[in-house]
Protein backbone atom coordinates (compact mmCIF):
# COMPACT_ATOMS: atom_id res chain seq x y z
CA UNK A 1 0.00 0.00 0.00
CA UNK A 2 0.98 3.42 -1.06
CA UNK A 3 1.26 5.76 1.69
CA UNK A 4 -1.45 8.68 1.23
CA UNK A 5 -1.61 11.71 3.82
CA UNK A 6 -5.36 11.67 3.76
CA UNK A 7 -6.53 8.01 2.96
CA UNK A 8 -10.30 7.07 2.99
CA UNK A 9 -12.01 4.37 3.60
CA UNK A 10 -13.04 2.85 0.63
CA UNK A 11 -16.20 0.96 2.33
CA UNK A 12 -17.86 2.54 5.82
CA UNK A 13 -21.09 0.83 7.49
CA UNK A 14 -21.77 2.82 10.47
CA UNK A 15 -24.41 1.67 13.22
CA UNK A 16 -26.33 -0.46 10.31
CA UNK A 17 -29.25 -2.04 10.67
CA UNK A 18 -30.58 -4.43 7.90
CA UNK A 19 -34.82 -5.53 7.90
CA UNK A 20 -36.57 -7.60 5.75
CA UNK A 21 -40.32 -8.95 5.86
CA UNK A 22 -40.43 -6.85 9.24
CA UNK A 23 -37.02 -9.69 10.54
CA UNK A 24 -33.65 -7.58 11.50
CA UNK A 25 -31.02 -9.59 9.64
CA UNK A 26 -28.49 -7.67 11.24
CA UNK A 27 -28.00 -4.62 13.73
CA UNK A 28 -25.45 -2.20 15.22
CA UNK A 29 -23.02 -2.85 12.42
CA UNK A 30 -19.74 -0.75 12.29
CA UNK A 31 -17.16 -1.42 9.51
CA UNK A 32 -14.61 0.16 8.08
CA UNK A 33 -12.87 -1.25 4.78
CA UNK A 34 -9.24 0.41 3.73
CA UNK A 35 -8.40 1.38 0.04
CA UNK A 36 -6.59 -2.11 -1.61
CA UNK A 37 -7.38 -4.33 0.62
CA UNK A 38 -8.58 -8.16 0.39
CA UNK A 39 -11.81 -8.47 3.02
CA UNK A 40 -13.99 -11.64 3.00
CA UNK A 41 -17.11 -11.51 4.38
CA UNK A 42 -18.15 -14.96 6.31
CA UNK A 43 -20.51 -17.00 8.51
CA UNK A 44 -23.02 -19.40 8.59
CA UNK A 45 -25.82 -20.25 5.74
CA UNK A 46 -28.24 -17.10 5.84
CA UNK A 47 -26.93 -14.92 8.13
CA UNK A 48 -26.98 -11.99 5.69
CA UNK A 49 -24.00 -12.21 4.31
CA UNK A 50 -25.19 -11.22 0.55
CA UNK A 51 -27.47 -8.94 2.23
CA UNK A 52 -24.88 -7.11 3.75
CA UNK A 53 -22.74 -6.22 0.30
CA UNK A 54 -26.05 -5.48 -1.65
CA UNK A 55 -26.43 -2.78 0.78
CA UNK A 56 -23.08 -1.40 -0.42
CA UNK A 57 -24.49 -1.77 -3.98
CA UNK A 58 -27.37 0.30 -3.19
CA UNK A 59 -29.79 -3.00 -3.77
CA UNK A 60 -31.05 -2.85 -0.28
CA UNK A 61 -31.87 -0.04 1.99
CA UNK A 62 -30.94 0.45 5.74
CA UNK A 63 -33.49 0.22 8.57
CA UNK A 64 -31.15 2.26 10.43
CA UNK A 65 -27.40 3.60 9.74
CA UNK A 66 -25.41 4.60 6.82
CA UNK A 67 -23.05 2.92 4.41
CA UNK A 68 -20.94 4.94 2.42
CA UNK A 69 -18.58 4.02 -0.75
CA UNK A 70 -15.60 5.91 -1.48
CA UNK A 71 -17.25 7.94 1.04
CA UNK A 72 -20.37 8.77 -1.11
CA UNK A 73 -23.80 6.84 -1.08
CA UNK A 74 -23.64 3.59 -3.03
CA UNK A 75 -26.26 4.81 -5.60
CA UNK A 76 -23.64 7.49 -6.57
CA UNK A 77 -20.41 5.10 -6.20
CA UNK A 78 -22.03 2.45 -8.21
CA UNK A 79 -20.17 3.19 -11.44
CA UNK A 80 -16.77 2.24 -9.66
CA UNK A 81 -18.11 -0.72 -8.36
CA UNK A 82 -17.99 -4.28 -9.90
CA UNK A 83 -20.06 -6.94 -9.03
CA UNK A 84 -20.54 -10.45 -8.92
CA UNK A 85 -23.64 -12.03 -7.85
CA UNK A 86 -24.17 -15.36 -6.58
CA UNK A 87 -25.06 -17.67 -9.04
CA UNK A 88 -25.81 -21.06 -10.81
CA UNK A 89 -23.56 -22.91 -13.63
CA UNK A 90 -24.44 -21.97 -16.79
CA UNK A 91 -25.49 -25.04 -18.24
CA UNK A 92 -24.81 -26.52 -21.80
CA UNK A 93 -27.69 -24.98 -23.16
CA UNK A 94 -26.54 -21.37 -23.18
CA UNK A 95 -24.65 -21.03 -26.52
CA UNK A 96 -23.64 -17.63 -25.84
CA UNK A 97 -19.69 -16.34 -26.55
CA UNK A 98 -17.78 -15.85 -23.08
CA UNK A 99 -16.67 -12.46 -25.12
CA UNK A 100 -19.96 -11.71 -25.78
CA UNK A 101 -21.08 -12.25 -21.61
CA UNK A 102 -18.19 -10.00 -20.64
CA UNK A 103 -19.20 -7.21 -23.62
CA UNK A 104 -22.38 -6.95 -21.75
CA UNK A 105 -20.24 -6.31 -18.66
CA UNK A 106 -19.18 -3.15 -20.23
CA UNK A 107 -21.94 -1.88 -22.04
CA UNK A 108 -25.13 -4.38 -21.45
CA UNK A 109 -27.07 -1.84 -19.65
CA UNK A 110 -27.03 0.75 -22.79
CA UNK A 111 -30.27 0.70 -24.73
CA UNK A 112 -30.68 -0.03 -28.33
CA UNK A 113 -27.92 -2.67 -30.22
CA UNK A 114 -24.90 -2.11 -31.37
CA UNK A 115 -24.09 -1.45 -35.00
CA UNK A 116 -22.97 -4.15 -37.26
CA UNK A 117 -19.68 -3.64 -38.41
CA UNK A 118 -19.31 -0.49 -35.78
CA UNK A 119 -15.34 -1.78 -35.08
CA UNK A 120 -14.43 -0.39 -39.28
CA UNK A 121 -16.00 3.24 -38.69
CA UNK A 122 -16.36 3.69 -34.52
CA UNK A 123 -13.13 4.44 -32.27
CA UNK A 124 -15.43 4.20 -29.63
CA UNK A 125 -16.11 0.20 -30.82
CA UNK A 126 -12.59 -0.22 -30.80
CA UNK A 127 -12.03 0.91 -27.42
CA UNK A 128 -14.97 -1.67 -25.92
CA UNK A 129 -13.42 -4.23 -27.98
CA UNK A 130 -9.42 -3.28 -26.45
CA UNK A 131 -11.06 -3.13 -23.18
CA UNK A 132 -12.87 -6.31 -23.68
CA UNK A 133 -9.67 -8.34 -24.97
CA UNK A 134 -7.50 -6.79 -22.28
CA UNK A 135 -9.39 -7.94 -19.19
CA UNK A 136 -9.93 -11.46 -20.78
CA UNK A 137 -5.97 -11.63 -20.66
CA UNK A 138 -5.46 -10.11 -17.63
CA UNK A 139 -8.35 -13.20 -16.31
CA UNK A 140 -6.27 -15.95 -18.15
CA UNK A 141 -9.37 -16.36 -20.26
CA UNK A 142 -8.30 -15.71 -23.57
CA UNK A 143 -8.48 -18.91 -25.37
CA UNK A 144 -11.58 -19.96 -24.14
CA UNK A 145 -13.25 -16.65 -24.87
CA UNK A 146 -14.85 -17.73 -28.13
CA UNK A 147 -16.47 -20.51 -26.98
CA UNK A 148 -19.76 -20.69 -25.71
CA UNK A 149 -20.03 -20.22 -21.88
CA UNK A 150 -22.33 -23.15 -21.76
CA UNK A 151 -19.56 -25.88 -22.50
CA UNK A 152 -17.27 -23.68 -20.08
CA UNK A 153 -16.10 -25.74 -17.31
CA UNK A 154 -16.60 -24.20 -13.73
CA UNK A 155 -13.60 -22.53 -13.38
CA UNK A 156 -13.31 -20.88 -16.55
CA UNK A 157 -16.61 -19.81 -16.56
CA UNK A 158 -15.83 -18.36 -13.10
CA UNK A 159 -13.18 -16.35 -14.51
CA UNK A 160 -15.12 -15.03 -17.49
CA UNK A 161 -17.88 -13.58 -15.09
CA UNK A 162 -15.10 -12.23 -12.93
CA UNK A 163 -13.80 -10.31 -16.32
CA UNK A 164 -17.58 -8.83 -16.81
CA UNK A 165 -17.68 -7.52 -13.36
CA UNK A 166 -13.89 -6.03 -13.87
CA UNK A 167 -14.06 -4.58 -17.27
CA UNK A 168 -15.21 -1.32 -16.42
CA UNK A 169 -11.93 -0.92 -14.29
CA UNK A 170 -13.82 -0.88 -11.18
CA UNK A 171 -12.30 0.29 -7.82
CA UNK A 172 -14.29 -1.75 -5.52
CA UNK A 173 -14.69 -5.14 -6.24
CA UNK A 174 -17.87 -7.30 -4.86
CA UNK A 175 -18.12 -11.00 -5.11
CA UNK A 176 -20.73 -13.05 -3.58
CA UNK A 177 -19.43 -16.71 -3.80
CA UNK A 178 -17.21 -16.43 -6.20
CA UNK A 179 -15.82 -20.21 -5.20
CA UNK A 180 -18.74 -21.94 -4.95
CA UNK A 181 -19.23 -24.72 -6.90
CA UNK A 182 -15.47 -25.06 -7.65
CA UNK A 183 -13.44 -27.91 -7.23
CA UNK A 184 -10.34 -27.15 -5.06
CA UNK A 185 -7.21 -26.70 -7.38
CA UNK A 186 -10.08 -24.59 -9.14
CA UNK A 187 -10.86 -22.92 -5.99
CA UNK A 188 -7.09 -21.95 -5.18
CA UNK A 189 -6.33 -20.65 -9.07
CA UNK A 190 -9.48 -17.98 -8.65
CA UNK A 191 -8.44 -17.26 -5.32
CA UNK A 192 -4.60 -16.14 -6.44
CA UNK A 193 -6.26 -14.33 -9.07
CA UNK A 194 -8.46 -12.03 -7.07
CA UNK A 195 -5.80 -11.43 -4.99
CA UNK A 196 -3.64 -10.60 -7.81
CA UNK A 197 -5.86 -8.33 -9.73
CA UNK A 198 -6.46 -6.52 -5.71
CA UNK A 199 -2.47 -6.27 -5.00
CA UNK A 200 -1.65 -5.12 -8.47
CA UNK A 201 -4.40 -2.83 -9.35
CA UNK A 202 -4.74 -1.67 -6.08
CA UNK A 203 -8.68 -2.80 -6.51
CA UNK A 204 -10.86 -3.38 -3.34
CA UNK A 205 -12.16 -6.55 -3.03
CA UNK A 206 -15.28 -7.45 -0.75
CA UNK A 207 -15.33 -11.40 -1.29
CA UNK A 208 -18.79 -13.42 0.68
CA UNK A 209 -18.02 -16.50 0.94
CA UNK A 210 -18.59 -19.63 3.48
CA UNK A 211 -15.06 -21.34 3.07
CA UNK A 212 -12.21 -19.58 4.54
CA UNK A 213 -9.74 -21.72 4.19
CA UNK A 214 -8.94 -21.27 0.14
CA UNK A 215 -8.14 -17.40 0.51
CA UNK A 216 -7.05 -17.01 4.01
CA UNK A 217 -3.41 -16.68 3.43
CA UNK A 218 -4.23 -13.64 0.33
CA UNK A 219 -6.66 -11.95 2.95
CA UNK A 220 -6.00 -8.62 4.11
CA UNK A 221 -9.34 -8.48 7.01
CA UNK A 222 -11.99 -10.94 7.38
CA UNK A 223 -15.64 -9.51 8.86
CA UNK A 224 -17.33 -12.75 10.57
CA UNK A 225 -21.29 -12.32 10.23
CA UNK A 226 -23.36 -14.39 13.07
CA UNK A 227 -25.99 -13.88 15.77
CA UNK A 228 -27.31 -10.58 14.22
CA UNK A 229 -23.84 -8.70 14.58
CA UNK A 230 -20.88 -8.51 12.76
CA UNK A 231 -16.84 -9.34 14.34
CA UNK A 232 -14.01 -7.56 11.76
CA UNK A 233 -10.28 -7.34 12.13
CA UNK A 234 -7.33 -9.05 10.19
CA UNK A 235 -7.16 -13.36 9.99
CA UNK A 236 -4.92 -13.39 13.17
CA UNK A 237 -6.89 -11.39 15.20
CA UNK A 238 -10.47 -12.86 14.49
CA UNK A 239 -9.44 -16.21 13.61
CA UNK A 240 -9.59 -18.30 16.65
CA UNK A 241 -11.26 -21.43 17.81
CA UNK A 242 -12.80 -19.73 20.65
CA UNK A 243 -14.11 -16.27 17.83
CA UNK A 244 -15.27 -19.35 15.80
CA UNK A 245 -17.06 -21.61 18.10
CA UNK A 246 -18.80 -19.23 19.24
CA UNK A 247 -19.72 -17.58 16.24
CA UNK A 248 -21.39 -20.97 14.81
CA UNK A 249 -22.41 -22.65 18.02
CA UNK A 250 -20.39 -25.72 17.49
CA UNK A 251 -16.83 -26.35 17.90
CA UNK A 252 -14.47 -25.31 15.15
CA UNK A 253 -10.85 -26.02 15.59
CA UNK A 254 -8.07 -23.35 14.36
CA UNK A 255 -4.99 -25.11 13.59
CA UNK A 256 -0.94 -23.47 12.47
CA UNK A 257 0.68 -25.61 9.79
CA UNK A 258 4.22 -25.73 10.13
CA UNK A 259 4.70 -22.83 7.30
CA UNK A 260 2.47 -20.91 9.30
CA UNK A 261 -0.69 -20.73 7.27
CA UNK A 262 -4.31 -20.86 9.19
CA UNK A 263 -6.43 -23.99 8.55
CA UNK A 264 -10.16 -24.00 10.02
CA UNK A 265 -11.28 -27.46 10.64
CA UNK A 266 -14.77 -28.39 11.43
CA UNK A 267 -16.86 -25.23 10.01
CA UNK A 268 -20.35 -26.75 9.85
CA UNK A 269 -20.52 -24.65 6.49
CA UNK A 270 -17.23 -25.22 5.07
CA UNK A 271 -16.27 -27.92 1.81
CA UNK A 272 -13.91 -30.13 4.45
CA UNK A 273 -11.06 -31.90 2.03
CA UNK A 274 -13.41 -33.46 -0.63
CA UNK A 275 -14.25 -30.50 -2.80
CA UNK A 276 -17.76 -31.62 -2.28
CA UNK A 277 -20.51 -29.16 -3.64
CA UNK A 278 -22.63 -27.33 -0.74
CA UNK A 279 -25.74 -25.47 -0.52
CA UNK B 1 -46.48 -16.66 -59.30
CA UNK B 2 -46.17 -12.50 -58.53
CA UNK B 3 -49.32 -12.11 -60.34
CA UNK B 4 -51.60 -13.77 -57.88
CA UNK B 5 -52.51 -10.94 -55.29
CA UNK B 6 -53.41 -13.77 -52.53
CA UNK B 7 -49.85 -15.31 -53.14
CA UNK B 8 -48.21 -11.82 -53.19
CA UNK B 9 -49.83 -10.82 -49.73
CA UNK B 10 -48.72 -13.98 -48.01
CA UNK B 11 -45.15 -13.59 -49.36
CA UNK B 12 -44.77 -9.54 -48.20
CA UNK B 13 -47.11 -10.58 -44.95
CA UNK B 14 -44.68 -14.03 -44.68
CA UNK B 15 -41.66 -11.71 -44.99
CA UNK B 16 -42.71 -9.51 -41.96
CA UNK B 17 -43.72 -11.71 -39.65
CA UNK B 18 -40.39 -13.90 -40.53
CA UNK B 19 -38.24 -11.59 -39.85
CA UNK B 20 -39.82 -9.88 -36.47
CA UNK B 21 -40.26 -13.84 -35.07
CA UNK B 22 -36.77 -14.85 -36.23
CA UNK B 23 -35.28 -11.96 -34.01
CA UNK B 24 -37.88 -11.91 -31.00
CA UNK B 25 -38.26 -15.95 -30.78
CA UNK B 26 -33.90 -15.90 -30.78
CA UNK B 27 -34.62 -13.40 -27.77
CA UNK B 28 -37.51 -15.81 -26.37
CA UNK B 29 -35.28 -18.77 -26.98
CA UNK B 30 -32.65 -17.34 -24.82
CA UNK B 31 -34.78 -16.58 -22.02
CA UNK B 32 -36.23 -19.89 -22.10
CA UNK B 33 -39.71 -18.94 -22.02
CA UNK B 34 -40.78 -21.05 -25.26
CA UNK B 35 -44.06 -22.38 -22.64
CA UNK B 36 -44.96 -19.00 -22.22
CA UNK B 37 -44.91 -17.81 -25.85
CA UNK B 38 -46.34 -21.50 -26.92
CA UNK B 39 -49.20 -20.41 -24.41
CA UNK B 40 -49.79 -16.98 -25.73
CA UNK B 41 -50.24 -18.64 -29.05
CA UNK B 42 -52.96 -20.71 -28.21
CA UNK B 43 -54.82 -17.87 -26.10
CA UNK B 44 -54.86 -16.43 -29.56
CA UNK B 45 -57.25 -19.38 -31.28
CA UNK B 46 -59.92 -18.62 -28.40
CA UNK B 47 -59.22 -14.98 -29.59
CA UNK B 48 -60.15 -15.37 -32.91
CA UNK B 49 -62.76 -17.80 -32.35
CA UNK B 50 -64.69 -15.39 -30.33
CA UNK B 51 -64.08 -12.50 -32.93
CA UNK B 52 -65.59 -15.19 -35.30
CA UNK B 53 -68.26 -15.99 -33.73
CA UNK B 54 -69.18 -12.30 -33.34
CA UNK B 55 -68.59 -11.81 -37.02
CA UNK B 56 -65.45 -9.52 -36.68
CA UNK B 57 -62.32 -10.43 -38.15
CA UNK B 58 -60.10 -12.99 -36.59
CA UNK B 59 -57.27 -10.80 -36.28
CA UNK B 60 -58.82 -8.08 -34.06
CA UNK B 61 -59.34 -11.47 -31.85
CA UNK B 62 -55.61 -12.73 -32.04
CA UNK B 63 -54.51 -9.21 -30.81
CA UNK B 64 -56.61 -7.81 -28.09
CA UNK B 65 -56.52 -11.92 -26.86
CA UNK B 66 -52.92 -12.21 -26.63
CA UNK B 67 -51.83 -8.37 -25.60
CA UNK B 68 -54.45 -9.22 -23.00
CA UNK B 69 -52.92 -12.78 -21.54
CA UNK B 70 -49.11 -10.82 -22.18
CA UNK B 71 -50.57 -8.06 -19.78
CA UNK B 72 -51.74 -10.78 -17.11
CA UNK B 73 -48.72 -13.07 -17.67
CA UNK B 74 -45.85 -9.88 -17.25
CA UNK B 75 -48.00 -8.87 -13.89
CA UNK B 76 -47.47 -12.67 -12.83
CA UNK B 77 -43.66 -13.12 -13.85
CA UNK B 78 -43.03 -10.05 -11.40
CA UNK B 79 -44.16 -11.44 -8.33
CA UNK B 80 -43.24 -15.56 -8.90
CA UNK B 81 -40.36 -15.02 -10.78
CA UNK B 82 -38.64 -17.48 -8.18
CA UNK B 83 -41.48 -20.33 -8.35
CA UNK B 84 -40.40 -21.93 -11.72
CA UNK B 85 -42.47 -24.90 -11.37
CA UNK B 86 -45.67 -23.32 -10.12
CA UNK B 87 -45.44 -20.98 -13.02
CA UNK B 88 -44.72 -23.65 -15.91
CA UNK B 89 -48.28 -25.72 -14.06
CA UNK B 90 -50.14 -22.17 -13.97
CA UNK B 91 -48.99 -21.49 -17.72
CA UNK B 92 -50.35 -25.16 -18.62
CA UNK B 93 -53.58 -25.02 -16.99
CA UNK B 94 -53.86 -21.39 -19.29
CA UNK B 95 -53.06 -23.19 -22.01
CA UNK B 96 -55.64 -25.98 -22.00
CA UNK B 97 -58.41 -23.71 -21.21
CA UNK B 98 -57.35 -21.22 -23.91
CA UNK B 99 -57.66 -24.50 -26.52
CA UNK B 100 -61.11 -25.52 -24.79
CA UNK B 101 -62.76 -21.98 -25.01
CA UNK B 102 -61.56 -21.46 -28.46
CA UNK B 103 -63.03 -24.98 -29.67
CA UNK B 104 -66.61 -23.65 -28.22
CA UNK B 105 -66.10 -20.26 -29.62
CA UNK B 106 -65.72 -21.59 -32.86
CA UNK B 107 -68.81 -23.73 -32.37
CA UNK B 108 -70.56 -21.30 -32.90
CA UNK B 109 -69.30 -20.33 -36.73
CA UNK B 110 -70.85 -21.89 -39.47
CA UNK B 111 -67.89 -23.00 -41.48
CA UNK B 112 -66.65 -24.66 -38.27
CA UNK B 113 -64.37 -27.21 -39.58
CA UNK B 114 -62.67 -24.92 -42.01
CA UNK B 115 -62.41 -21.78 -39.48
CA UNK B 116 -60.87 -24.18 -37.31
CA UNK B 117 -58.47 -25.89 -39.49
CA UNK B 118 -57.36 -22.49 -40.91
CA UNK B 119 -56.70 -20.86 -37.43
CA UNK B 120 -54.52 -23.89 -36.08
CA UNK B 121 -52.79 -24.81 -38.65
CA UNK B 122 -52.79 -21.71 -40.82
CA UNK B 123 -53.31 -21.04 -44.72
CA UNK B 124 -52.48 -18.55 -46.98
CA UNK B 125 -55.51 -17.59 -48.62
CA UNK B 126 -57.41 -14.65 -47.82
CA UNK B 127 -55.20 -12.20 -46.45
CA UNK B 128 -55.99 -8.94 -47.62
CA UNK B 129 -53.87 -5.94 -48.19
CA UNK B 130 -55.42 -4.37 -44.72
CA UNK B 131 -53.67 -7.72 -43.41
CA UNK B 132 -50.18 -6.80 -44.37
CA UNK B 133 -50.11 -3.24 -43.67
CA UNK B 134 -51.22 -4.37 -40.15
CA UNK B 135 -49.01 -6.65 -39.62
CA UNK B 136 -46.56 -4.35 -40.87
CA UNK B 137 -47.19 -1.38 -38.89
CA UNK B 138 -47.58 -3.77 -35.71
CA UNK B 139 -44.27 -6.11 -36.63
CA UNK B 140 -42.47 -2.57 -37.26
CA UNK B 141 -42.97 -1.47 -33.99
CA UNK B 142 -42.40 -4.27 -31.97
CA UNK B 143 -39.22 -5.38 -33.83
CA UNK B 144 -38.04 -1.94 -32.46
CA UNK B 145 -39.53 -2.18 -29.51
CA UNK B 146 -37.17 -5.00 -29.24
CA UNK B 147 -33.97 -3.62 -30.79
CA UNK B 148 -34.34 -0.78 -28.26
CA UNK B 149 -34.42 -3.28 -25.28
CA UNK B 150 -32.50 -5.34 -26.64
CA UNK B 151 -28.97 -5.11 -24.56
CA UNK B 152 -30.65 -4.70 -21.22
CA UNK B 153 -32.95 -7.53 -21.90
CA UNK B 154 -30.20 -10.03 -22.96
CA UNK B 155 -27.53 -9.04 -19.50
CA UNK B 156 -31.47 -9.54 -17.51
CA UNK B 157 -31.64 -13.37 -19.02
CA UNK B 158 -28.09 -14.01 -17.90
CA UNK B 159 -28.28 -12.31 -14.65
CA UNK B 160 -31.17 -10.15 -13.08
CA UNK B 161 -29.35 -9.10 -10.21
CA UNK B 162 -26.49 -8.18 -12.00
CA UNK B 163 -29.10 -5.92 -14.28
CA UNK B 164 -30.85 -4.58 -11.24
CA UNK B 165 -27.12 -3.97 -9.95
CA UNK B 166 -26.34 -1.77 -12.83
CA UNK B 167 -29.87 0.28 -12.02
CA UNK B 168 -31.90 -1.89 -15.03
CA UNK B 169 -36.01 -2.13 -14.54
CA UNK B 170 -35.64 -5.62 -15.05
CA UNK B 171 -39.71 -6.26 -13.73
CA UNK B 172 -40.47 -3.41 -16.44
CA UNK B 173 -38.58 -5.08 -19.09
CA UNK B 174 -39.60 -8.66 -18.70
CA UNK B 175 -43.04 -7.43 -18.64
CA UNK B 176 -42.66 -5.22 -21.84
CA UNK B 177 -40.88 -7.91 -23.89
CA UNK B 178 -43.99 -10.64 -23.09
CA UNK B 179 -46.07 -7.97 -24.96
CA UNK B 180 -44.48 -7.29 -27.57
CA UNK B 181 -43.97 -11.01 -27.75
CA UNK B 182 -47.63 -11.59 -28.28
CA UNK B 183 -48.05 -9.10 -30.07
CA UNK B 184 -45.76 -10.57 -32.62
CA UNK B 185 -47.32 -14.10 -32.00
CA UNK B 186 -51.25 -12.67 -33.16
CA UNK B 187 -49.34 -11.90 -36.63
CA UNK B 188 -47.10 -14.94 -36.42
CA UNK B 189 -50.84 -17.03 -36.01
CA UNK B 190 -52.42 -15.50 -39.25
CA UNK B 191 -49.66 -17.26 -40.91
CA UNK B 192 -48.81 -20.77 -39.39
CA UNK B 193 -51.62 -20.80 -36.97
CA UNK B 194 -52.06 -20.58 -33.87
CA UNK B 195 -50.54 -24.22 -33.12
CA UNK B 196 -47.78 -23.87 -35.32
CA UNK B 197 -46.13 -20.67 -34.34
CA UNK B 198 -43.11 -22.06 -33.17
CA UNK B 199 -42.11 -23.08 -36.71
CA UNK B 200 -40.90 -19.56 -37.01
CA UNK B 201 -40.50 -18.56 -33.36
CA UNK B 202 -38.38 -21.35 -31.81
CA UNK B 203 -37.10 -23.19 -35.33
CA UNK B 204 -34.68 -20.35 -36.76
CA UNK B 205 -33.69 -19.38 -32.85
CA UNK B 206 -32.50 -22.63 -31.78
CA UNK B 207 -30.77 -23.26 -34.94
CA UNK B 208 -29.01 -20.22 -35.00
CA UNK B 209 -27.95 -20.61 -31.32
CA UNK B 210 -26.50 -24.09 -31.82
CA UNK B 211 -24.48 -22.61 -35.28
CA UNK B 212 -23.09 -19.28 -33.63
CA UNK B 213 -21.69 -17.70 -30.26
CA UNK B 214 -21.80 -14.10 -30.96
CA UNK B 215 -24.93 -12.74 -30.19
CA UNK B 216 -25.65 -9.80 -32.66
CA UNK B 217 -24.41 -12.68 -35.77
CA UNK B 218 -26.59 -15.16 -33.85
CA UNK B 219 -29.79 -13.09 -33.77
CA UNK B 220 -29.43 -12.08 -38.07
CA UNK B 221 -28.61 -15.64 -38.63
CA UNK B 222 -32.33 -16.27 -36.77
CA UNK B 223 -33.96 -14.08 -39.07
CA UNK B 224 -32.00 -15.34 -42.34
CA UNK B 225 -33.35 -18.62 -40.94
CA UNK B 226 -37.00 -17.51 -40.73
CA UNK B 227 -37.01 -15.76 -43.89
CA UNK B 228 -35.81 -18.87 -45.60
CA UNK B 229 -38.42 -21.07 -44.06
CA UNK B 230 -41.53 -18.92 -44.79
CA UNK B 231 -39.92 -18.37 -48.91
CA UNK B 232 -39.62 -22.27 -49.05
CA UNK B 233 -42.82 -22.99 -47.30
CA UNK B 234 -44.79 -20.59 -49.38
CA UNK B 235 -42.99 -22.22 -52.58
CA UNK B 236 -43.88 -25.34 -51.68
CA UNK B 237 -47.72 -24.93 -50.75
CA UNK B 238 -47.93 -23.11 -53.98
CA UNK B 239 -46.52 -25.78 -56.22
CA UNK B 240 -48.27 -28.44 -54.45
CA UNK B 241 -51.23 -27.70 -53.02
CA UNK B 242 -51.92 -30.52 -51.29
CA UNK B 243 -49.06 -29.66 -49.04
CA UNK B 244 -51.48 -27.23 -46.12
CA UNK B 245 -49.30 -23.78 -45.37
CA UNK B 246 -48.62 -24.82 -41.84
CA UNK B 247 -46.99 -28.32 -42.80
CA UNK B 248 -44.78 -27.05 -45.27
CA UNK B 249 -43.14 -24.00 -43.11
CA UNK B 250 -42.92 -26.70 -40.40
CA UNK B 251 -41.14 -29.29 -42.41
CA UNK B 252 -38.78 -26.85 -43.45
CA UNK B 253 -37.79 -25.61 -40.35
CA UNK B 254 -37.35 -29.07 -39.25
CA UNK B 255 -35.05 -30.17 -42.24
CA UNK B 256 -33.08 -27.54 -41.15
CA UNK B 257 -33.37 -27.91 -37.93
CA UNK B 258 -31.84 -31.66 -38.61
CA UNK B 259 -29.05 -30.32 -40.56
CA UNK B 260 -28.05 -28.41 -37.86
CA UNK B 261 -27.45 -30.41 -35.51
CA UNK B 262 -26.07 -32.87 -37.59
CA UNK B 263 -23.46 -29.65 -38.41
CA UNK B 264 -22.68 -29.01 -34.86
CA UNK B 265 -22.10 -32.55 -33.76
CA UNK B 266 -19.56 -33.19 -36.46
CA UNK B 267 -16.33 -31.31 -34.14
CA UNK B 268 -17.74 -33.46 -31.24
CA UNK B 269 -17.29 -36.42 -33.20
CA UNK B 270 -13.85 -35.05 -34.45
CA UNK B 271 -12.91 -34.61 -30.95
CA UNK B 272 -14.22 -37.82 -29.48
CA UNK B 273 -12.29 -39.54 -32.08
CA UNK B 274 -8.93 -37.59 -30.84
CA UNK B 275 -9.68 -38.94 -27.52
CA UNK B 276 -10.22 -42.63 -28.87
Amino acid sequence: MTTEPLKRPALTWTNAAVELAERTIFSHVSLEIEVGSFVAVLGPNGVGKSTLVKTALGLLPLAHGTVTVFGDRPEIARPSVGYLPQRHHFDAGVRISGRDLVRLGLDGDRWGMPLPFATKFSARARAAEAQVEAVLEQVSATAFADRSIGECSGGEQQRLLIAQALVRRPRLLILDEPLDSLDLPNQAAVAELIATICKEREVTVLLVAHDVNPILAHLDQVIYLAHGGALAGTPLEVITSENLSQLYDTPVDVLTTSTGRLVVVGQPDAHGGHGGRHH
Amino acid sequence: MWSYPYLRHALIAGSIVAIVAGALGWVMVLRRESFLGHTLAMVSFPGAGVALAFGLPPQVGYYLSTALAALVAGRRGSTQRSADSFRDATTGTVQAVALAAGLIAISATPSFVDATTSLLFGSFLGITSMDVIVIGIVGATCLLATIAMARPLILATFDATFAEAAGLPVAKLSASFTLVLALVIASTSQITGALLVFALLVMPATIAQRLVTRIWVSGAVSVGLALAIVWIGIGCSFFVPVLPLGFSITSVGMVLFLAATAVQLRPLRTKVAVAI
